[in-house]
């Protein structure tokens, strides 16, 4: 966490300024007792009234300014805890665009949309209140005891000796209850993994009368979090009367000092009630901060995430020289790939040498785990290959810019992901500045234009979050229209057309053979149907190249392929 | 939503919900019906009626006696001053009474030591009823989730249902385990301590009266205030997630269309704005202390004041100033607790109302008296007449007449969203139909035990669910008593047992939680080899389309094939292999059956299904047509 509040720098003097504020604070709650005592010392023991209402005017102006003071200070911290929160949600956010696929998969989408929002409120709230309470806890502490010694220095050594004593007790709860809430924590993000497997199973469920088996596995968990549960409230339970018979015991031991001290006449008695009141409020500015102690742990927990996701470096970033393409055909040629995904024993891809040129289509095909998604993935330079490379227009992926790059190419993937907005911005995210015209024309080729004149506002109809307001074939369509608008000279298809059914299908490759017809296209398919007319099929097996050849080169040389069709068609149809 | 900012420490617990006044101004939410809701909660806190009394009367006790004790130490501070004053004054043999003062400190430690007790006690008996009572209620809530029908979990978001479960329960312990001992010690530390200041001073009480209504203008005004900005602090923080969720999952997107600065200027104009509400939010409430504590210390030298000036005039002792300056603080504190509680009361309602909403779902049609069982089921199926619809009026499927012998393979096919799988919740009894009946070995589904329904069935669904565990325990899941071997045999069988072994852990890797630690179609070979353990007459099969492929499909299909052997298959097809060679197809549109018959039967009618299978192969082999006509 400390390492994050380096962020902090642009803060430094507001957080400068909070820290005198709160030790005014601070002080003007100290002074009125010790105001009070002099009520008592000079005004009632002498009976001087007028005296008595002096200083009651003056402790009025001194809480007067001692609210001034604090609701500064929480003006100043609100404004720095949400500034660093707004800046490091920024900087994560900033970083993570520029993140290849190789660290998302690394972290995990989800945990990285975790740690962007959740960890960094977590962050921030604790900052705003360390801000506030555990600034101002210590000040207690030291602010109490000068008030003390101004007073009574033998008496102070009562509240000198409480100091160590609350801490120490509010250490030791804090060091046993930690581990017993992060305990608890797990147990709920258990009990929360059944319950949620439960909702998304409960056909499979139901279908395997497993409900039995499912209760008793909710039950587990439940069982087990509720005795947690209970632990933790215990060890809670005994904290405040601890810290209040603390507390009480210290002032028995004031008055009880005290007297003797009165009694001698080293001291008088509003003095003594000054220091009731010193102590009380030491107690209750640790109390408060046994508070931020408790959240501490889990936000370091979440500083750490966050601090994970900074110190990535991403991969893949642009060559400090980057070269530009002489031409802009879209030609892609593999000389000798071979590449592993990070961690894995065998490589993805070995040995994978091809040229896909403007005009032709290549088709890739292959097994579960064979690598032809990673193949075409190396295209847009989502990863970087071990050895060999790949070259788009004859220059190497790797030392052109991936702007420069990606441009060239218009990506339909195999999960189509659409964005909020509406039909025509989601089109456009192909190219910004497409006009009206295009995005029609690239609905219309991608068979999207029927359904989307049927929607309610046409083109203008919004797409919610995750596209669910439309079924995955359309969704399908309008990530492939997305791609044409683009007119790239190279086109990846990535299994795209599984949602559809059969007639879009076909309607659709039909369209698409003109619209492309002067583009490098590359699909990897999964229905033989789909591929058999390409120029070149590449067939996979294990990321190798099996064969690569058309359907009937194939059909004659190759078994895998061989074996491929044989599983999808029927003896007529090989033919 | 208002949950968000009332409990920072949820996942905690919540044990440290704050002392203050943060989350002040935040909307509560309201239930619909307090009073009933209210009434059934308390239900569930009948059995421990008794405990709770004692949780009442150490409570009370424990108050009380740290209600007497300021002015039992009031009364030395009188001695003290008492002595010194006679001193002051010359007075002989004038000495502090240290006997009497001992006394008196002597008891107040015994008071302090009980009072600490008793509130040690209350929470100790708390800990456990607040526990307990959750621990039923998700009991209850999680047991009527496994009896209500599938309708419902089509009809409600995971998320939606995942809230109440954990959420609204967790809302609801949290306020059992504090709130609720919170508000008895407020409430009778507020009537001891107006008591207490009522014997010592009327005159100052009033005073410290006088200033309550300051303190409510000051909340009430403020937390209105803040409400706009908490309000639109949610709405910024809604966009922000939203958009962080999106660009994140669609990171691939973003990276090739080359958009990445446009993602991040938009981000940071959200953030922005986010940050805009969300400081003067956390400002605003936050001043309520503050001014709270402004209050309270005009109070206290207002009680200096007078009191001083009270003790001048001897109407009153020094002692009782200074019991009169602790019961002041201890009267304010269960005011700003109560205001805050009244609030988390009310959240705490509106989440047992939606607890209790689940628990008064309609359940599946319960079994009837004697419900029967197929012992050794052979697997003829028949749909007489079926009429069936979701919405009532919106017919979907009206005299259906469905005939399947065992072991014959029925093909679905059509086009996405057709509605296939409304085949599956009826043959299942996950719906009810509206009229007709669906038997299988002559006995309608409607006579049948469920559980022993649901065994006849096996399904293999194209998005595979697995669970946290290992592999062997996601296929065992099949069969409860399956032995190691044939768990193996049903793994060999799916073509999943070589894979399985290439894994660091075999057969005892666990799945992580999206199981995105095996690729989709080893995903799809362990359902299979679940569904194979699992041995039902009948099959319900989702056939694969793009999460498993080819090399792999050729395998499954095989293990598929095996599977069918002998066994009625309704197979949700995407290959035409699959369809032609099945003994029936359905062809279904928009959520009908429109076409049912043999592949030969259906072209010749040359209806929708004939326009389907055409359109495929058109332009790609064309030399096929031959077969078509």
């Amino acid at each position: 966490m400390i390492r994050l509040f380096r962020f902090l720098k642009p803060f430094r003097m507001a957080i400068l300024l909070v820290f005198f504020l709160t030790f005014f604070q601070v002080l003007s709650d100290l002074f009125l007792p010790t105001l009070m005592a002099d009520i008592v010392d000079q005004g009632i023991v002498k009976g001087d009234i007028p005296y008595i209402l002096r200083i009651g005017g003056l402790m009025l102006l001194v809480t007067a300014g001692g609210t001034l003071c604090s609701v500064i200070a929480g003006f100043l911290s609100s404004k720095v805890a949400s500034g660093f929160g707004k800046d490091l949600r920024s900087r994560v956010f900033t970083h993570v665009e520029s993140f290849s696929l190789r660290e998302f998969d690394e972290i995990g989408t989800a945990s990285l949309i975790t740690r962007t929002t959740n960890d960094i409120a977590q962050i921030q709230q604790v900052l705003m209140m360390m801000l506030r309470m555990a600034v101002m806890a210590p000040m207690m502490c030291v602010g109490g005891v000068m008030m003390a010694l101004t007073r009574d220095v033998r008496l102070s050594w009562v509240i000198v000796a409480l100091i160590p004593v609350l801490a120490s007790a509010i250490f030791t709860i804090a060091r046993k209850g930690v581990p017993l809430f992060k305990a608890m924590q797990t147990k709920l993000d258990k009990l929360n993994r059944v319950t949620r497997e439960n909702l998304t199973g409960i056909r499979v469920i139901r279908s395997f009368n497993r409900g039995e088996h499912e209760k008793k596995r909710f039950d587990f968990a439940n069982r087990d979090l509720t005795e947690t549960g209970i632990r933790v409230n215990r060890l809670m339970a005994a904290m405040m009367p601890t810290l209040m018979l603390i507390l009480n015991f210290s002032t028995i031991a004031i008055v009880w000092f005290g007297g003797i001290r009165i009694d001698q006449g080293n001291m008088q008695v509003g003095d003594l009630m000054a220091f009731i009141q010193y102590a009380m409020q030491i107690m209750y500015s640790l109390i408060m901060l046994s508070v931020i102690f408790v959240m501490i742990p889990r936000a370091s927990v979440s500083a750490n995430r966050v601090r994970e996701v900074l110190d990535l470096v991403p991969k893949i970033t642009d060559a400090p020289q980057v070269r530009k393409a002489d031409d802009n055909l879209g030609m892609v040629e593999f000389l000798d790939v071979t590449f592993s995904y990070p961690g894995a024993e065998k490589p993805a891809l070995s040995h994978i040498s091809f040229r896909a040129g403007p005009g032709e289509v290549t088709a890739i095909i292959g097994g579960t785990g064979s690598g032809k998604s990673t193949l075409i993935h190396l295209i847009p330079r989502f990863h970087d290959v071990d050895s060999g490379s790949i070259r788009v227009d004859g220059v190497d992926v790797r030392e052109m810019s991936q702007e420069a790059l990606r441009d060239k190419i218009g990506l339909v993937p195999q999960k189509a992901v659409l964005f909020t907005g509406t039909v025509a911005e989601n089109i456009r995210y192909g190219k910004e500045t497409a006009t009206d015209e295009e995005v029609r024309h690239a609905a219309e080729i991608a068979q999207a234009a029927p359904f989307i004149t049927e929607m309610k506002d046409g083109y203008q109809s919004l797409i919610s979050q995750g596209g669910t307001n439309v079924s995955g074939g359309q969704k399908q369509r309008l990530s492939i229209a997305r791609a044409l608008v683009r007119r790239p000279k190279i086109y990846i298809f990535d299994d795209s057309f599984s949602a559809l059914d059969f007639k879009t299908d076909a309607n659709l490759r039909r369209a698409l053979k003109q619209e492309t017809a002067d583009s490098t296209v590359l699909i990897v398919a999964q229905r033989v149907s789909t591929v058999m007319d390409a120029d070149r099929i590449i067939v996979l097996d294990k990321g190798k190249i099996a064969g690569i050849g058309n359907h009937g080169e194939l059909m004659k040389t190759c078994d895998v392929y061989r074996e491929i069709v044989s599983s999808q068609l029927s003896e007529e149809e090989i033919a | 939503m208002s949950r968000q900012g009332h409990r920072p420490g949820g996942g905690f617990g919540g044990h440290h919900r704050h002392p203050g006044g943060r989350g002040f101004g935040i909307p509560a939410e309201k239930a619909k019906d307090f009073r009933g809701t209210m009434k059934r909660l308390i239900r569930y806190l009948k059995p421990y009626r008794f405990r709770l009394l004692a949780v009442l009367v150490t409570a009370v006790l424990g108050t009380v006696f740290a209600i007497v004790s300021p002015k039992l130490l009031g009364n030395a501070t009188t001695i003290l001053f008492e002595g010194m004053m006679k001193k002051l004054k010359g007075a002989p043999n004038a000495a502090v009474d240290f006997d009497a003062i001992l006394q008196i400190l002597l008891m107040l430690g015994g008071l302090y030591v009980m009072s600490a007790a008793f509130s040690y006690i209350q929470q100790l008996i708390m800990a456990k009823v607040a526990q307990k009572t959750v621990y039923h209620l998700r009991k209850d809530l999680n047991e009527k989730l496994s009896r209500l029908p599938l309708q419902f979990y089509d009809s409600h978001t995971h998320g939606e249902i995942l809230s109440r479960v954990i959420n609204d329960v967790d809302n609801i312990s949290n306020t059992l385990q504090q709130s609720l001992t919170q508000l008895i010690t407020a409430v009778v530390t507020l009537a001891g301590v107006v008591v207490m200041m009522l014997t010592i001073s009327p005159l100052m009480t009033g005073i410290v009266i006088l200033t309550l209504p300051l303190s409510f203008l000051v909340t009430t005004v403020i937390a209105s205030r803040s409400q706009r900005y908490f309000m639109g602090q949610q709405k910024a923080l809604g966009e922000l997630n939203g958009h962080v969720e999106e660009m994140y999952t669609g990171h691939q997107i973003v990276k090739a269309f080359g958009r990445e600065e446009r993602s991040i200027s938009n981000f940071n104009k959200i953030n922005r704005k986010l940050y805009d509400s969300g400081w003067k939010a956390q400002f605003i409430s936050g001043v309520i202390m503050p001014l709270m504590t402004l209050i309270n210390n005009i109070g206290y030298v207002l009680i200096c004041v007078v009191g001083g000036v009270l003790v001048t005039h001897r109407a009153i002792q020094i002692g009782d100033i200074q019991a009169f300056i602790q019961y002041a603080r201890q009267f304010s504190q269960p005011i700003t607790q109560t205001a805050n509680i009244a609030n988390i009361i009310q959240s705490t309602i509106a989440s047992a109302e939606r607890v209790f909403e689940i628990l008064d779902e309609e359940e599946e049609v319960p079994e009837t008296a004697q419900p029967r069982i197929i012992s050794s089921p052979k697997g003829d199926v028949q749909f007489r007449d079926v009429k069936f619809s979701y919405k009532k009026d919106v017919p979907l499927i009206e005299n259906m007449n469905i005939d399947i012998k065992k072991g014959q393979t029925i093909a679905i096919v059509g086009p996405t969203g057709a509605g296939k799988t409304t085949l599956i919740n009826l043959l299942m009894r996950f719906y009810e139909i509206d009229d007709g009946k669906i038997t299988v070995d002559g006995i309608d589904l409607r006579d049948l035990q469920r559980g022993n329904l649901r065994s006849l069935f096996g399904i293999v669904l194209q998005d595979t669910w697995l669970f946290h565990g290992t592999i062997r325990e996601n296929i065992a899941y099949g069969r409860q008593d399956a032995t190691e071997e044939e768990i193996i045999q049903a793994a060999k069988a799916a073509h999943a047992d070589h894979f399985i072994r290439t894994l660091p852990e075999g057969y005892d890797t666990i799945l992580n939680e999206e199981a995105s630690n095996i690729s989709q179609g080893q995903k799809q070979l362990l359902t299979i080899a679940r569904a194979i353990l699992a041995d039902p007459v009948i099959l319900i099969l989702d056939e694969a389309t793009s999460s498993v492929d080819t090399r792999t499909e050729v395998h499954i299909q095989t293990a598929m094939h095996e599977l069918m052997k002998g066994r009625t298959s309704f197979v949700i097809a995407h290959r035409l292999s699959t369809v032609r060679s099945a003994d029936r197809i359905l062809v279904m549109n928009e959520g009908r059956v429109i076409e049912q018959g043999t592949h030969e039967e259906l072209l010749a009618e040359w209806g929708f299904y004939a326009d389907l299978y055409n359109s495929q192969f058109s332009g790609d082999i064309p030399h096929d047509k031959k077969n078509i006509g």
